[in-house]
């Protein structure tokens, strides 16, 4: 590019301004949007020295951007310094202009300044302290650097919900043990449940007399039964109504309830806040297919990578992404090119894979139901066989769910490869159903147990459920829930000691087909946080009947890190079909959300409809769960039980839905607004560069024809986009040459 | 970390703060790392500015950017002369853009020179054909590598003159969720 092709140097050399250029209509608004608006001149650098003089098109600005740098600075809110694009030498050559004309500013702007800086610091320095107390922040430095952000943000998501456990389980202990624990200490006098002495209260003590065998302790620790059953970690244990302590009585019943409804409310704060970001990202790009290259090429690569081995696999993966994109568009071009033929042969073949995964569904469902029924009329009959075969018998629903969880992915993998969708849908229908069959699973096994538990020899139960056989039904329900943890933690640790590792050992030392084919372990992110989200899920469900669980839980996942870690650097290599890291958070918190709102389910239903047992727990003197809140309502003072009255009617909930309703078609309304201004500016926007480049051509054309400084003929085509203060300066005499139309206009 | 330091002078620290996202602790942990990569060159006492430059062959090296396709350019448009020799500003300036403090438009700007291998201002389909090669090791097809510009074009190019300007790229990156996830390096 011409360095004189835009402007003529007078004779001393300097270039002079272009006072045509000036009158530009989009100089013009960037000049105003520079003195009234925040964002600074991010184009101002282009005029560094230091890309030499030869590049195309720069002119130094120096002088004449110094009036205009003042002009800024006075006039805008300082915008920090350290979001300027200038080098840094510039930027000290600001800072230090800046604090001349701080000088010059009166006291009280000087004392606003400085404390905005102090107050910046010191927010920064909070933050580097915060994080520096996140838990195992070197740790997912180390793997961010060998594996990328995908990859990462799995660990992250432990680590949330491990802070997530934690904070529930504090929830539980401070408002339902620690009363408990310290009320000895504090004069508080406990007033436990009466014993009515009816036939549902009768609750046989299931310690184990005599002589017991070691093993037998084993089978406890690892059921939740026996010494197990009657201490802090179920339901039953809790048997107190009241503590009167010196000044107040302490309601342990509504305590309980209140507690419960607090976790699951603060985790669905915590999740949607977290997920807000990601979401608010995935709305905005809706049109995300049209921006794929883009995204893959320009924010592809992960700066981060420190290793050798990881820059090599990232860079293969992201050579097969792109050429999976580009096979894409050819298969979209394929599936747009289907005959209506082909078309129904599709349809069919697809609704018949879809029966037959319903059928799938289905049939495990019914294995988990019948697993159920066995196991707890194997528990009830008490017939010691064999500790194994009794320690199976016990985690028979557990061992079918695991069987169940694995064999489904494998079968809907294969099935999907005859459905022909595109790739991008496969993966994500896949794992679609595969959350469906994990977290349904769970529902399952809940609803047999419940249709054992309300399913008495004469109808209708005389306790609301069969007493007989589930005397303290919530502790059962507790025991099957922390059962069902362990065996998952089991598992987890199981795989990856006689499955990942021989794996590896395998591949590395034997050279035989098999091992080739089935290649180094790769960490499949989906599958994995299906297991995380699984075992949250059956936390949430449990901490009602066993309030030690989100502890269990906390202990659980801090262990999984560290094997999934080891287990990580080890025996694995990064995945070929990278799992992107904004995506993933989203996908993370979405299936979580998932999770949260199918444990609601259950615990609701349990504490509105099912008879709470009469012989264990603190809700013995209600009938179901719930009735403690009408009760405590109704000795509440009066005007308390009105205002409580009124926000529970039906006309609050009624009017509250309307209000809310108004209020979602009112954005969703404006979010279709913006869109279309932005499809129409985008538009415009095209328009405009072309019109440019066609005036720009003709300008070329009128001074090739007549010589430099002559008037231009009036009859040059004016496109309708320009303002008329354009053609007035033609006169002017200075003219453009070839330059390239967006840099003549961007000073 | 106290007072004690006796390599730059309060306001040098100040500015330094001012003008970069770090904090005082993380500008001398990086002046260190600066003076790890040549000992002998970089003196312990910056206080009178002395005029120190690492060159390129030094700063490619650090295990943060050794792997880094991109790490001539990011290199070159960080150093003040063009070359990739980096004076210890300029260190301090490439990290401060690169860390996950900075905004994405700041890091959009940089980016945006990043990949604008010929300096006009514009990354036209020589400059995607460049960064596409030095992404994959030069391993997509002739035709594979057209077509993959000509998407990027069709897709980024808002003022349809078949390149894209800074206007373009950073519309573009708004719209593009892992670009400050991935345009950032940990130090």
């Amino acid at each position: 590019m011409e360095t004189d092709a835009v402007f003529f140097t007078d004779h001393s050399g300097r270039i002079t301004s272009n006072p045509l250029l000036d009158q530009l209509p989009s100089y013009q608004s960037l000049l105003y949007r520079r003195k009234s608006s925040v964002s600074g001149p991010k184009r101002r650098s282009s005029s560094r020295g230091r890309l030499g003089s030869s590049s195309s098109g720069k002119w130094n600005m120096s002088t004449f951007t110094r009036p205009f740098e003042k002009q800024k600075s006075q006039v805008t809110e300082q915008q920090p310094i350290r979001e300027l694009a200038k080098p840094m030498a510039e930027k000290r050559r600001d800072k230090t202009q800046r604090l001349e004309e701080a000088q010059e500013l009166t006291n009280w702007r000087q004392w606003r300044q400085s404390s905005h800086r102090y107050l910046r610091r010191l927010r920064d320095d909070a933050q580097e302290w915060l994080s520096s107390m996140k838990l195992w922040r070197g740790d997912i430095h180390l793997i961010e650097g060998m594996f990328g952000t995908g990859i990462l943000s799995y660990f992250s998501f432990l680590r949330f919900l491990v802070v997530l456990n934690l904070i529930i389980f504090l929830i539980k202990f401070s408002f339902v043990m620690l009363p408990i624990i310290i009320a000895p200490y504090a004069s508080g006098n406990i007033t436990y449940n009466l014993n009515d002495a009816g036939v549902c209260s009768v609750y046989p003590s299931s310690a184990r007399r005599g002589l017991v065998i070691f093993h037998e302790h084993i089978t406890d620790l690892l059921s939740g039964g026996g010494f197990l059953e009657q201490t802090y970690l179920f339901y039953g244990y809790y048997k107190v109504d009241k503590i009167h302590f010196t000044n107040v009585t302490y309601n342990l019943a509504l305590a309980y309830l209140l507690s419960t409804i607090a976790y699951l409310f603060l985790s669905l704060i915590w999740i949607v806040k977290r997920s807000a970001r990601g979401f608010k990202r995935n709305l905005v790009q809706d049109e995300d297919r049209f921006q794929s290259f883009c995204n893959k090429i320009f924010a592809g690569w992960d700066f981060c990578i420190t290793n050798e081995n990881a820059a090599r696999l990232k860079r293969s993966s992201l050579l097969y992404e792109l050429k999976t994109d580009l096979e894409e568009e050819r298969i979209k071009q394929k599936i747009a090119d289907r005959t209506r033929k082909e078309k129904c042969r599709i349809y069919l073949i697809r609704l018949i894979l879809n029966l037959f995964v319903i059928g799938v569904l289905a049939a495990c469902f019914y294995s988990i139901y019948v697993a159920t029924i066995f196991s707890q009329e194997a528990q009830m009959t008490k017939i010691k066989v064999n500790f194994i075969v009794d320690l199976i018998y016990e985690y028979l629903p557990s061992i079918v769910i695991t069987l169940a969880n694995f064999i489904t992915p494998l079968l809907f993998s294969v099935i999907i490869n005859y459905e022909d969708y595109s790739p991008a849908f496969e993966i994500r229908f896949t794992l679609m159903r595969c959350v469906f069959m994990r977290l349904t699973s769970i529902g399952v096994l809940l609803f047999s147990l419940w249709s054992q538990i309300t399913n008495c020899e004469e109808e209708p139960c005389i306790c609301g459920y069969n007493h007989l056989l589930y005397s303290c039904w919530e502790t059962r329900v507790g025991q099957e829930m922390y059962k069902l943890t362990i065996f998952d933690f089991i598992t987890i640790v199981a795989v990856t000691i006689f499955v990942e590792f021989p794996r590896k050992l395998i591949v590395k030392h034997c050279d035989c087909g098999l091992a080739k084919w089935w290649g180094q372990q790769e960490f499949a992110i989906p599958q994995n946080v299906l297991e995380i989200v699984y075992g949250q899920t059956i936390c949430w469900i449990g901490t009602f009947y066993c309030p030690m669980l989100p502890a269990i839980c906390t202990i659980k996942y801090f262990f999984i890190f560290y094997i999934k870690k080891v287990s990580l650097i080890n025996n694995c290599r990064p995945a070929t079909r990278p799992f992107r890291a904004s995506s993933s958070n989203f996908f993370f918190l979405g299936v979580l959300l998932i999770g949260l709102a199918l444990a609601c389910l259950p615990v609701t239903v349990s504490v509105a409809q099912i008879n709470c047992s009469h012989a264990c727990g603190p809700f013995v003197n209600f009938n179901t769960s719930w009735e403690v809140l009408p009760t405590t309502v109704s000795q509440l003072p009066s005007g308390a039980q009105t205002l409580l009255f009124a926000l529970s009617s039906e006309a609050f909930a009624v009017s509250f839905f309307v209000v809310t309703c108004l209020a979602m078609f009112y954005v969703i309304a404006l979010a279709g607004a913006h869109k279309r201004v932005i499809n129409q500016l985008r538009d415009q926007l095209a328009m405009e560069g072309r019109d440019k480049r066609f005036l720009i051509q003709k300008l070329c054309q009128a001074q090739r024809l007549s010589p430099v400084r002559s008037p231009v003929s009036k009859s040059k085509p004016r496109s309708p986009s320009y303002h008329t203060s354009f053609s007035s300066n033609f006169s002017e005499g200075v003219f453009l040459a070839h330059s390239p139309p967006d840099s003549s206009t961007h000073v | 970390m106290g007072n004690k330091q006796t390599i730059f002078t309060a306001q040098q620290l100040d500015a330094y703060q001012d003008c970069t996202y770090f904090t005082r602790k993380e500008i001398l942990r990086l002046f260190y790392r600066y003076r790890d990569l040549a000992p002998q060159l970089v003196p312990l006492d910056y206080t009178n500015h002395p005029d120190v430059k690492l060159p390129y062959e030094l700063i490619g090296s650090m295990p943060e950017l050794k792997d880094n396709p991109f790490r001539q350019r990011i290199a070159e448009v960080f150093s003040e002369d063009g070359e990739g020799n980096m004076t210890l500003d300029d260190f301090l300036d490439m990290f401060s853009v690169l860390s996950e403090m900075a905004p994405r438009d700041l890091k959009a700007y940089y980016a945006f020179k990043i990949y604008d291998f010929n300096n006009d201002d514009f990354i036209c389909k020589s400059d995607l054909e460049k960064t596409l090669n030095k992404l994959t090791r030069n391993e997509l097809t002739e035709d594979e590598v057209r077509m993959v510009c000509e998407k990027v074009i069709d897709e980024a190019d808002l003022d349809n003159d078949g390149r894209l300007s800074l206007e373009d790229f950073q519309h573009m990156i708004v719209r593009a969720p892992d670009f400050l996830s991935t345009f950032h390096i940990r130090i």
